[in-house]
């Protein structure tokens, strides 16, 4: 099924193109959402801040967009933290599609910031078909300063400072706070469990 | 748990993969998407991609080519040389570049750390700092890509380090001139006090030899990621064996 890759402008859309098509998943760029109307799912890349890239999305007609729309859709990174209600990194309202916030992950003694680098998933919904193939404690490439607290909607889990939501599900919205399209096989395992199982 | 990272260097001369000793005598050691797979499939966590003969000639890292590593590997990457504006900047991270560094333009315009981490965020800004001991102090040389043209930038390490995390910088590779290249260790003493004033990632680069100095810049100089070139461009060390043998001494290593 044909992927709709949401482009925001954000400098990772080509490490998730070739992601893609590495694993050969079919997709279309979209940087409306009519470019996207024949896709069965869609991914919503992102790093940088969460103010611009909100700002993108209302511009574009994608927040309007996901806000209603029903299909498969998965969030990487700082395209994950924008499926929640506000992030507190230049505190503004994000999409709002799964409960939550994002907060800024906390300095401490002996910990530097940003979250940089391979850390390893504490799988918390095994079942999930998001998470077919993938074993419990798989490494996967972070890169990230701010953060969403574990909950209820919570998959997988990883620890850094504070209890990181890893992967998010709520109803039909996924997000991946660590960059699949970067993390070796385990990564590209839940990119093409994305494409191909998630219904 | 946060794994240290293992990262191959890979430095770039029109065109192909080089490598010298203390910054001379470069001799080619093999294509960049070819080195780039190989290291990925060994294991590697990251690359880091130096063009060092751009920053001398003044000209920048060729997108076209990092554009093709993107497409073959699936770890992160940087992407170095030459970078002089947030325009440059983007060009590398859309083609594919997860990360940049900066080094000279750094110095030479301090506030671009500022402007590249405001305009693509920390995380994928990285300065690299060359760094030497000049009469009881670590001090940072510019243009180190031509020895001819290497120079003092009148800055002391440590300060260097403490302004650029200020400015921004997601993350530091200290590249300690006088181990480079001779495979003799790590410089455990200026990584040390690098780590205890520096509060975002540090990558010490220069002077790996063996498998023990690995282990030995991770436990006491705490870095978060190792760089070398000779010993895997010369196939001294294999990334797969290096990682085995640091999990079994108990260090926090991605198999």
């Amino acid at each position: 099924m044909t992927v709709g890759l949401i482009d925001t402008g954000c400098a990772n859309l080509a490490s998730v193109r070739f992601a893609l098509e590495r694993a050969g998943i079919d997709y279309r760029v979209a940087v409306t959402p009519g470019q996207a109307g024949a896709c069965g799912r869609l991914i919503l890349p992102g790093v940088g801040a969460a103010a611009p890239a909100m700002n993108q999305l209302e511009a574009s007609g994608w927040a309007a967009a996901l806000r209603r729309d029903e299909r498969p859709l998965l969030g990487i990174c700082l395209g994950m933290q924008l499926l929640f209600e506000y992030s507190s990194e230049s505190d503004v309202a994000c999409l709002g599609l799964i409960p939550g916030h994002v907060e800024r992950l906390p300095s401490s003694e002996g910990l530097v910031w940003p979250h940089m680098g391979w850390n390893s998933l504490d799988i918390v919904e095994p079942e999930n078909v998001l998470l077919s193939g993938v074993e419990n404690g798989a490494y996967m490439y972070f890169v990230h300063g701010f953060y969403v607290p574990t909950s209820t909607f919570t998959l997988a889990r990883a620890e850094y400072g504070a209890d990181i939501t890893a992967i998010v599900k709520s109803r039909h919205v996924y997000g991946c706070q660590f960059h699949p399209e970067r993390s070796g096989e385990a990564g590209a395992r839940i990119l093409t469990n994305f494409a191909e199982l998630v219904r | 748990m946060l794994a240290r990272r293992i990262i191959p260097c890979l430095d770039v001369k029109d065109g192909q993969v080089v490598k010298g000793v203390k910054f001379r005598n470069h001799e080619i050691v093999g294509d960049i998407v070819e080195l780039a797979r190989r290291y990925a499939q060994e294991g590697a966590d990251e690359l880091v991609f130096y063009d060092i003969a751009a920053s001398t000639r003044g000209e920048t890292v060729e997108p076209a080519w990092v554009s093709a590593v993107a497409r073959v590997i699936d770890i992160p990457f940087c992407v170095a040389g030459g970078i002089k504006s947030v325009d440059d900047a983007r060009a590398r991270l859309f083609a594919g570049a997860d990360k940049i560094s900066i080094n000279t333009p750094a110095l030479q315009n301090p506030s671009l750390v500022d402007k590249l981490a405001a305009e693509f965020g920390s995380q994928c800004v990285v300065v690299g700092i060359d760094s030497r001991e000049i009469d009881g102090a670590w001090r940072v040389h510019q243009f180190t890509g031509d020895p001819d043209k290497t120079q003092e930038a009148n800055r002391k390490t440590l300060d260097w380090i403490t302004e650029v995390a200020d400015r921004g910088a997601g993350e530091i590779v200290l590249n300690c001139m006088d181990q480079d290249g001779v495979r003799d260790g790590y410089d455990i003493d200026q990584l040390a006090e690098a780590r205890a004033l520096c509060s975002t990632p540090l990558i010490a680069s220069g002077g790996a030899g063996r498998k023990e100095h690995f282990k030995t810049v991770f436990n006491q100089a705490n870095v978060d990621g190792a760089l070398a070139a000779s010993v895997f461009h010369k196939g001294l060390i294999n990334i797969g064996n290096l990682k085995s043998y640091l999990i079994d001494e108990g260090l926090g290593i991605r198999p």
